[in-house]
């Protein structure tokens, strides 16, 4: 969840992210996790390199990379909010805390979409769901949101390079 | 000499600022010219009070909670690191009555030390557990577990001796234990707590359960959500590496054991035990058919010991104290103890560890204390996501396997999530089948599409829209998800969808919508 995003991206770069992965972990979804992690996320290139390196099919590989929430395929903006909407949330008021983060931030909560430098992605379940409703911002955990709260770590997040 | 302060690294506390409050806790004991030892140990559990913020002193320990950054500086000044009394103050921890009425065995460790501290751990009882089991035969262990009465804590309740055995017995010189804590279910959050609050423990069950079954590699497959928790969890294998009770040598037993910790990717799916075994393969966590069982042939077709972190938890404490002790726990055939998590609208949610046979209103009246709104309970939620909504007059239940199978519900990984009355019980089955259409992981036809049709019929529901028929609809459609699903993602979305008809039809017609209940 979170994310270094760091420089170039060449077939070299990616090869020597999948090569210092130990035996065990060579397997397709711990290589894009490692993809991910040099990146930030999954450029389309790497999709042929990853295939290579296990000699597997593009196929599995992309198969893998479009089944997990976690693996994006753009660029992650500055700022990644995952709202919890999940059942003990809701009971603590998230759907009303959506409304006003749809409304002050100007964005719609979706599945992993970017929408400016701060993106707004619905989660499920962040186990802490005694004191929701609960959001993660660049992999900090925040408790008992209003909208202030929302706000506050949104700006923190900002200043505090990840 | 300092004055020993403990302050929860926990992450739920950490989300309401407990690392703020332990950062200026040790500026103002400084500036009053006070030697502080600020200790980041696991949550007691009492999350309503956090950040909760103890005090050693000559008569124990004294709580204060819940403590702000902006409360340190008055409660300095009015005694706090002599454990003076104060409005924010608990008195001693270990005479807080919401503790006391606890009977916590997995979790009898949390909140008390440095959960990194591997001699605070073997003060605290750590490894007498695994010396016991590394000393006698490995059938007496898997009895011992079977007499136990210990049963699946992930949901299934399955016996745990069985498994055991099963593997146990299993040809081949390859196995493995592979502990699930990718815990997905909303209202739960008790692996989190013990894997950050107290990883050892985990770690000793595991390695109890490998040396027994003959399993040289366990593996900890933990939800990328929990952050902490993996991090917690790789320092905890270093530790007990290095200290000499993992690796080729298991305390000096001969027989080796190692673990490693996987990282999810977030998938839901991915806590059915076959999905996890795919994703730990590295694939798509596509749900597997069974037989073959996985104790039988597993992870990459080998004999695999599948538990979740409760269960393998429960294990350290069986071996210590011996099975009897275990299993004069509880009622009927739920036997020990069960780790409840009071979550949701609740005015005092957090983690209560009791003996089977609780009712649902004693754990969130007496210590839920109802509703944090202050409104009345409309509907509690038990077992997460696929369980059922049970309305406020159902709450006399007992909260063990089979009596909760009997009232339509299922206790699931001990999840307890309460609504109050402002709840719209059409919008929360509309949820249900909305999670399952976002999270199935599309093998089977009425759990992929089943699911989405679903969340379109209950709309013409609420919509007006031939609610009649409709309603059978949705009923049929229930039918076919239950009956043809191979696991409980599809198999189990229609109980909170069929419960919420049931005990709470009001909301479903057009013209009380949201409103039925008022």
């Amino acid at each position: 969840m979170v994310w270094k995003v760091s420089g170039q991206i060449t077939s070299e770069s990616a090869i020597r992210a999948l090569e210092a992965l130990p035996t065990h972990e060579r397997l397709i979804l711990p290589c894009l996790q490692a993809i991910q992690r040099a990146y930030g996320f999954v450029p389309d290139e790497s999709v042929d390199v990853v295939a290579g390196f296990l000699n597997v099919s593009r196929a599995e590989v992309v198969g893998v990379l479009t089944y997990y929430h976690d693996l994006r395929r753009t660029p992650p903006p500055a700022v990644v909010v995952g709202v919890c909407v999940a059942e003990a949330c809701q009971a603590a008021g998230v759907r009303s805390l959506i409304e006003q983060i749809e409304h002050d931030f100007s964005v719609t909560l979706g599945v992993g979409k970017a929408s400016g430098p701060v993106e707004f992605a619905k989660v499920y379940c962040l186990g802490n769901c005694a004191l929701g409703p609960a959001i993660m911002v660049n992999g900090r955990l925040v408790g008992r949101c209003d909208i202030g709260r929302v706000r506050a770590a949104v700006v923190d997040a900002q200043v505090v390079p990840r | 000499m300092s004055v020993r302060v403990y302050v929860p690294g926990d992450s739920a506390a950490c989300s309401v600022g407990a690392d703020e409050v332990a950062a200026r806790i040790t500026e103002v004991a400084a500036a009053e010219g006070v030697t502080v030892e600020v200790i980041r140990n696991g949550s007691r559990g009492m999350l309503w009070l956090e950040p909760f913020v103890e005090i050693q002193t000559a008569a124990g320990r004294v709580g204060y909670g819940p403590v702000t950054v902006g409360d340190v500086e008055a409660l300095i000044g009015s005694g706090l690191l002599e454990g003076a009394p104060h409005a924010l103050g608990h008195g001693l921890v270990d005479e807080i009555p919401w503790l006391t009425r606890q009977h916590r065995v997995s979790f009898a460790r949390v909140g008390l030390a440095d959960p990194l501290d591997m001699d605070d751990y073997r003060r605290l009882g750590g490894l007498i557990g695994l010396r016991r089991a590394l000393a006698i035969p490995v059938e007496e262990v898997a009895a011992d577990i079977l007499a136990s009465g210990l049963r699946g804590r992930g949901g299934a309740g399955f016996p745990a001796g069985i498994k055991w055995r099963t593997v146990l017995e299993a040809p081949g010189d390859t196995k493995y234990v592979c502990c699930n804590a990718d815990e997905g279910d909303s209202g739960t959050f008790a692996d989190r707590m013990l894997m950050e609050g107290d990883p050892f423990t985990l770690l000793e069950g595991m390695t109890i359960a490998g040396t027994t079954v003959g399993a040289s590699i366990g593996l900890i497959y933990v939800r990328s959500e929990y952050p902490a928790a993996i991090r917690t969890l790789r320092t905890a294998v270093d530790i007990a590496r290095v200290d000499g009770w993992l690796g080729p040598d298991v305390l000096g037993s001969g027989r080796s054991f190692d673990i490693r910790i996987v990282e999810g990717a977030g998938s839901y799916v991915c806590g059915e035990e076959t999905a996890m075994l795919e994703s730990l393969e590295g694939k798509r966590g596509m749900v597997r058919p069974k037989p073959p069982i996985p104790a039988l042939q597993g992870l990459f077709g080998h004999p695999t010991l599948v538990h979740n972190v409760l269960t393998l938890s429960a294990v350290p404490a069986i071996l210590a104290d011996g099975a009897a002790a275990y299993q004069g726990l509880g009622v009927d055939r739920s036997r020990g103890t069960q780790v409840f998590q009071l979550a949701g609208n609740i005015a005092r949610g957090g983690i209560v560890e009791l003996a089977f046979g609780v009712s649902l209103r004693e754990l969130v009246e007496d210590f839920g204390g109802a509703t944090y709104s202050g409104r009345p309970i409309r509907a509690v939620q038990v077992g997460g996501p696929l369980g059922a909504y049970l309305p406020e007059h159902a709450l006399d239940v007992a909260m063990d396997y089979e009596a909760l199978a009997a009232a339509g519900g299922m206790l699931g990984h001990g999840g307890v999530v309460v609504f109050d009355d402002t709840v719209d019980m059409a919008a929360q089955a509309r949820f249900a089948m909305e999670f399952c259409a976002v999270e199935s992981c599309g093998k089977c036809t009425p759990c992929r599409i089943g699911s989405t049709r679903g969340v379109e019929v209950i709309d013409k529901i609420t919509a007006g829209i031939d609610p009649e028929r409709n309603l059978v609809l949705l009923e049929e459609l229930c039918e076919t998800m239950t009956d043809g699903s191979l696991c409980a993602m599809g198999g189990l979305t229609p109980l909170p969808v069929r419960s919420a008809v049931a005990h709470f039809g009001e909301d479903f017609h057009p013209s009380t919508n949201g409103q039925g209940k008022r």
